[in-house]
Parts: structure tokens; sequence; C-alpha cells
């Protein structure tokens, strides 16, 4: 049913070497390393939503203290870039390992509502601490830097997240196939058959949410250098929304989902980008309708289809 | 020495005793059944060995060890297993990966070992698909080792649900009504199909309502009746007790 | 003292609007099991849309009941053409639906009535007068007193009516109220409905205080959820009672401590229950069959 491993990931490789041959300019390479960025989150967001079946409406909290960790660490501290995102690393993992316990116990809207109120509570924190991360009005960010060499370039940041892209896909496929992936789905499907299994939920959990925090917020330290610059907005409630509708959109429980998700979601504000108050109007009637007609997502819906058609002519 | 001794096991729901005051042993490599008058506590009483609830008095030993308040994941690890009355399948996978979540435990199933498909997880995996595979021809099921769960009709998922239980290599095994809603030849396939597992080293407790299966295949039975032990003993000691006759006929209990 | 009385006062007048968008959720949870991420926006377009009437040269007597109406039909129509079209979808797919719709409203109200803050007078002068050493707006009086009205109105309607009590037997039991002739579809219309008019009320009654402005919805909704979660959602007295908790404490703090973290109290308040009480401070604990 699903494509071969190999294949998939070939023809994403294929895909992330050819295209800045033929993007036109910076432009739509900016689009691109967006896309790759929020394509990373998502994936790990999917891990924990779409195949553990655990929801977190606060993802972009992670996201603003790994941003808001490089930014302050390297900006005002002179730390190196890369002992900075680890530090957001773990800042991010060690607040999910401290709340995830409480929070998972949780169940379907009261999850929500925790995870909602732990983004919120992250994002309000870093508007409100003026003196270190410059308020709503953002800081600015230095250049990522690693054994001297300096990533600057547009260029030189999309092969940057390629990689990234390319590596989270590749260990994000691997670990759906592995026993501990199908513990996380056994988990979404029946918990307590997952329990009798052996499987102890709370621990794999707890581990997943752990992970994608961390995922999130390596990406956030790589989304603070490249934009050079960084606001709350990237915390706030809005953004997690959006990272949760491309898991949704793209199909949850689909690796390959995510990345279309992330893709569509990021190009469609420059889309619509001009249109005062129809780029909400636009992006709120999609989510509706996509929800309405392919509740499971595209790539998912779109399996299932080609399935069907596939056992009407056999 | 029984493989499983419960003593005095209760459990109260808001003043009612679900369950009260049971206590019974089960021998490793027989079949044991729970009847009784529908509420009577059998599902309850499986509930509680099994973990799902905690008990509000009495003990349990479990393959030589005190498993008192133990959860379902840890009583897994002793080596108990059970299947449920109303299915439990993850409707989200596919059928053979359901029964590999069977066998969790004897896997690598750490989130890195898992991430980097290392070579020594990669050949276990392949061994622990075949071996799914071959469970699932071996309750009935091999017509949908390529298929998805939820493509599957109501009596093939319940005895995916058998094989899901058996490939955690269980000591013993509880089946809570294996052939509710079944036919009568589906009925007849899961009666040998129980038949089979003590010689292949599963013990087996078995909540029933069909009490033909009971009868055929049981060693022992333990009959319930509002939350108590009524009665326990073979199947010809239990077909001859007025008590139980009683219980069945409604005139008294 | 005198400080502690004007807190406590600014709290419960703030905690009667948390408590209508409290009701608000409780009311769609309970019909249909749907946390409708967009009833902040039916409470944004009361205000707006009383403001939008009576800058026209509607009365402000005529304007607010209009706009109730309008929120109303608004809910009505959310129900119709997202909710009802998507009927099983799972929790997440319905949280993603009900926040779309929360969008399309946002967007809509921009795009017609503006970006900028809308003033709506106050429905009996601005004249504040001292009560208890305490400042007090004649706007807070009425919101008090409307909010008070209204509970007392809704108890009556669930305890006493017959279209109340279908609307109750519902939320027990969807499939029972459908064997004993209860049209379960017009109850979940009549929530959204419902639950559009508690919001529209209680915009319409603070946009005189703070304003109305087409991005003020996502704050009160969220406060909304808060309250209603705190009381155990669904829980009608639960939602009131948490909608006046959170307005009490968020005065106090943001009196006492720090007013700039204010809006992230609620939150912590929440993640504090939610830890201790999973289900909420009056929620039922429930347990789960297999």
């Amino acid at each position: 049913m699903a494509l071969p491993r190999s294949f998939g990931l070939g023809a994403l490789l294929v895909v992330l070497a050819v295209l800045p041959a033929i993007l036109p300019n910076d432009f739509y390479l900016d689009v691109a390393i967006r896309m790759a960025i929020n394509a990373v989150v998502v994936i790990g967001l999917n891990l924990l939503i779409g195949y553990t079946g655990q929801i977190s409406l606060g993802h972009a909290g992670f996201l603003g203290i790994g941003a808001y960790a490089s930014a302050i660490l390297t900006a005002n501290y002179g730390w190196p870039s890369a002992a900075a995102m680890l530090a957001g690393a773990i800042g991010s993992g060690g607040l999910a390992l401290l709340v995830a316990r409480p929070i998972l116990r949780l169940k379907g809207h009261y999850l929500a509502m925790a995870t909602l109120g732990l983004g919120i509570i992250i994002s309000i924190v870093l508007v409100n601490e003026v003196a270190l991360t410059g308020g709503p009005d953002g800081m600015s960010v230095p250049n990522f830097s690693l054994f001297g060499f300096e990533i600057a370039s547009e260029q030189a940041w999309y092969w940057v997240v390629a990689v990234l892209l390319l590596g989270t896909t590749w260990l994000a496929l691997n670990l759906i196939d592995s026993p501990a992936g199908r513990a996380l789905q056994a988990i979404h499907g029946s918990e307590i058959a997952a329990r009798v299994a052996g499987i102890d939920t709370t621990a794999a959990k707890v581990r997943i949410f752990v992970l994608s925090a961390v995922l999130t917020s390596i990406m956030g330290s790589v989304t603070a250098h490249y934009l050079a610059f960084v606001t709350p907005t990237l915390s706030d409630f809005f953004h997690s929304i959006a990272l949760v509708t491309m898991v949704v959109i793209g199909g949850m429980a689909s690796i390959y989902g995510s990345l279309l998700g992330a893709v569509l979601l990021t190009a469609l504000p420059q889309v619509l980008a001009g249109l005062e108050g129809g780029e909400t109007v636009v992006f709120g009637l999609i989510l509706i309708v996509t929800m309405i007609f392919l509740p499971r997502g595209l790539v998912p819906s779109l399996a299932l289809r080609r399935l069907a058609l596939r056992r009407r002519r056999a | 020495m029984s493989l499983l001794a419960v003593s005095h096991l209760t459990r109260e729901f808001g003043g009612v005793k679900a369950v009260d005051d049971v206590s019974f042993q089960i021998e490793a490599g027989t079949i044991h059944a729970v009847i009784g008058p529908n509420g009577a506590g059998k599902t309850t009483l499986f509930n509680l060995i099994t973990g799902v609830y905690t008990p509000s008095s009495g003990t349990m030993r479990f393959a030589g060890t005190e498993a008192n308040h133990q959860p379902p994941e840890r009583l897994a690890r002793l080596g108990m297993s059970r299947t449920f009355q109303n299915l439990q399948i993850c409707m989200n996978m596919s059928a053979i990966a359901n029964v590999m979540v069977g066998a969790h435990l004897r896997l690598n199933h750490g989130l890195f070992a898992g991430m980097f498909h290392l070579p020594t997880l990669r050949r276990a995996d392949r061994a622990c698909r075949e071996e799914a595979a071959e469970l699932m021809r071996f309750v009935g099921v091999g017509a949908y080792i390529d298929a998805h769960a939820s493509e599957m009709p109501y009596g093939a998922l319940k005895r995916l649900e058998i094989a899901r239980s058996l490939a955690a290599k269980p000591k013993l095994l509880l089946l809570d009504e294996p052939a509710a809603g079944l036919n009568d030849s589906e009925t007849h396939e899961v009666d040998a199909l129980i038949q089979k597992l003590p010689p292949a080293g599963v013990t087996v407790v078995l909540v029933e309502h069909d009490m033909k299966l009971v009868m055929n295949i049981s060693d022992r039975i333990l009959v319930l009746n509002y939350g108590r032990r009524l009665a326990e003993g073979t199947p010809r000691e239990i077909r001859e007790n007025p008590d139980v006759i009683a219980a069945y006929l409604g005139t008294g209990g | 003292m005198s400080e502690f009385v004007q807190f406590m006062f600014s709290g419960v007048t703030s905690g009667a609007i948390y408590a209508l968008a409290a009701l608000g959720f409780a009311l769609i949870y309970n019909a249909s099991n749907v946390i409708n991420f967009a009833q902040g926006e039916f409470i944004m377009l009361g205000g707006m849309a009383a403001a939008f009437f009576n800058a026209h040269g509607v009365p402000l007597m005529l304007a607010v009941p209009l706009a109730i109406a309008v929120t109303a039909i608004a809910g009505l129509l959310v129900e119709k053409l997202a909710i009802e079209p998507a009927k099983n979808a799972d929790v997440t797919t319905l949280i993603i639906i009900t926040i779309g719709v929360s969008l399309v409203m946002r967007g809509l109200v921009q795009i017609f009535l503006g970006k900028n803050t809308r003033p709506l007078p106050s429905f009996s002068g601005d004249a504040p007068f001292s009560a208890l050493g305490a400042t007090i707006l004649p706007q807070s009086l009425w919101i008090l007193a409307t909010t008070l009205a209204t509970v007392a109105a809704l108890a009556w309607y669930f305890g006493r009516t017959r279209a109340g009590k279908a609307m109750l037997a519902t939320s027990y039991n969807r499939l029972a109220a459908q064997l004993v002739g209860v049209n379960t579809r017009a109850v979940l219309l009549a929530s959204f409905g419902l639950a559009a008019a508690l919001g529209a009320l209680g915009g319409v009654l603070v946009a005189p205080i703070t304003g109305a402005s087409y991005d003020s919805g996502i704050m009160l909704g969220m406060k909304g959820f808060v309250a209603a979660t705190l009381g155990g959602l669904g829980s009608g007295m639960g939602a009131v009672a948490g909608g006046l908790l959170l307005g009490i404490v968020e005065a106090m703090t943001a009196g006492y401590l720090s007013s700039s973290y204010k809006d992230a109290l609620p939150f912590v308040l929440i993640l504090l229950v939610l830890f201790f009480l999973p289900n909420g401070l009056f929620g039922a604990k429930t347990t789960e069959r297999v």
C-alpha cells in the first residue's frame, strides 16, 4: 500500500537536489527554506498527534524557546551558536519532560486545553520579558557559525535545511516501522490493548512528546538564525494552530502528508498576500472544506481512493 | 504450585460489590472457564486479574510472584495476556502490525533503535513479522496477512486479537467471550483453536456464554453469581450442582 | 480594604463576561461534544455589530438586540454549514473546523467592518459612582444584572421547559433522547444559536468598557474555554463558577502582583487545576469500560 521507503526517500532526495537549479530567484528559495523548516516540525508533531493520537495546540511554544535561546545566548552572551541551540533543545526537552506526565494523562479536549495553555504561557513570557527578549518588537540574531564556517547565504541555508529534512524524514519513516513506532500507533488505536501487550503507555507518550519538543526547538533555533530576527509571534497560538493544521491537512499518521501539508500551507500566505483580511477568510475556508470532505487529510485520502480504484479493477 | 492464585478478591463500585470475596487457583496447562448469569462479575473479575481495575481488597499470586495492584503492562512482563469482550483492535494499523504489537516486550522498542533501524533490530523485526504471519495462519486469519485491520470482518478480528495476545508468548491467556457474535462454524474453529493452546504451553482462562463450548473444552469451571463464587469443579460436577442449576433457572441464588 | 473591594468588583465584572462565554462552550459541548473555538468570535461579532448599527443611527436600545439576533443567526449558519456536514468526525478534526470558522468570521468582520476599534456608548451614562470605597461604572452593574438574569433564565429554561429538558436529555444520552422522540439535530442547531446569542450578549455588554475590535474575540474565547474547563466541561453551574473564579483571580493578580502577566494567569490556573484534578473542579469522574 505505502510506497517502498527507499523509493520515497529517493524521490525526495532528487526533488531537494534539483530544486535550487530550477527556482528562478532567492524569493522562491526563501519560500522553499520556510517550507522545509515547517516540514521538519510538522513531521515531529505528526508523530505525536497523528501516530500517537495526542493533540498539542502549543508546539509553537517550543519553537519560541529554541529561537529565543539561540537569539539571547548568542546575541547577549556571546555563546557559540551550536551551544545555544543545544541549550534551547535541552530547555525545551526539560520543560516537556516536566509537564509531560501530568499533561498526557489528560484526554481529548482537556489535553487540547492544557497544551494550548502551555504554548500561550511561553508566548506571553517572551512578550513580557522585554529586557531579555526585546518584547513584541523582537530582537536580531547573529549568523550561525560552526568551526569557523558561517551559514549566511540563502543557498547555504537551503542545503542545511534540505539535509535536516531528508534526515528527519528517514528517521521518522524508520521509527513508524519499528517496535517503538508500532507501540505509539497502538496507543492511538487502543490504549488498553497497548498496555496489555506490555507497552508502558505513559512512558511512550512522554518520550514522543519530548522528542517532538526537542525537534521543534532545534528548528526554532534554525529559524532564528535563518531569519536573523525573532519576534514572539513565532511562538503564538496562531503558529501552533498553523502547525497542527499542516499535520491535519496533509494527513494524520502520514509522513509524506506532513511534507505536503507544510508545503501547501507555507505557500498559501504567499499566494494570498495582499488580500487584507481575505487571507484569513480563505485560510479558514480551506481548513473547513478540507476537514469536511477529506477528514483524513490529503495523502491518506488519496491513497485510499487509489487503493479502492485498484480493488475495483482487480 | 498453581500458575495463578487469587484469594478473597473484592471490588466495589459505589457500595455495590461487583466481585465479592472470590478465591480460586489455576493450574498450568489447563483450560479454566468462568461462567455465570449476566452481571455476575465475570468481566470485572478479568479486569481485576489483568490489572485494568485495582481490587478493593484481596491478593493475587501469578507465576510465582506477588502480583497485587500491578498495572497491565507489568503483568504482561510476568507472562499474562488477554482479549476483550468488545474488541480492542487498533483500527489505525495493518492486521499484521496489530499482531506484532503483541510481541512488543520481546523486541528492542527503544526510540533510537527504531529511528536508526539498527541491523540487529531489523533482523529481529523481520523474524517477528514472519512469526506474526504464522500466528495469523494458526488462528485462521491467514487470508488477511496483507490486509488493514479496518477491512476485516468481526469474526476475523476476534481471532486477530487472539493472535496478538499469543504473539506475547504468554504463560496465561484470558479470553473474554471469544465466541460471542460468531456463527456456529466460527465457534467450532475457535473451540478447536483454544484446545490447541495448553499443549503449546499456554494456560487458558475464558469467560464464555456458549455452554456447549465451555463444557466441551474446559478442565475446570468457576461459577459466579452476584459477584460471589457459587461453585467450582469439573464440567460434570458443575452440570450436576444443584446451586448452579438453581441459579441458571432463576429460582434462587 | 477599598482597594480589595475595587479589585473584587472588577474581577466579578469580567468574570461575568467569562461566565457567559463559558456557558456558550458548555451548551455546545453538551449538545455535540464539540469545543467551539469560534465562541470568542461570537463575542466579538456581538460587540462589533452593535457598535456598527449604533454608529449608523440605530438607537442603542435597538442595536443591542439586533446585534444579538445577527450573531445568533451566524451561530445557526456555522452549525448548518460547518458542523453538521462533518458529523462523526473525531475531536481533532472538529477542533480544526471550529478554528477555521473563527478565522473566517474574523476575516469577514475585518473586511466589512474594518480594523479599527469601534466604540459603543454605555447603556446608562459613564458617570462612575462610589460604593464601599470603590469606584464603579454603571456599565458594570448592567453586566452583573444581565448576567444574573441570563443565568436565572437558563436555569428556568433547562429545569422547567420541554425544550430545555430535551436539550439536557440529549447531553446525557443522545441515543436515549432520540428514542423518546427528541429531535437531536434541532437540539444541536439550537445550542449553536443559543451559544452565539450568549456570546453576543457578553460582547455588547463589555463593548462600552473595552470597545469592540475584530481581533478581540481570541483572548475572550480562550478565557471562556478556560472558565468552562475549570468548572468541568459541560457543567452549566461549573461554567458560571469557573468564569467568576477566573475573573476574580485575574483581577487580584493584576492588582496585587503583576498586570503584565494578567493574561498568562488563566492558563497557569488551568494547568494547575488539570494537573491535580484532570476533570476540572466540578467535573464527574468517569471510569472507562472495556
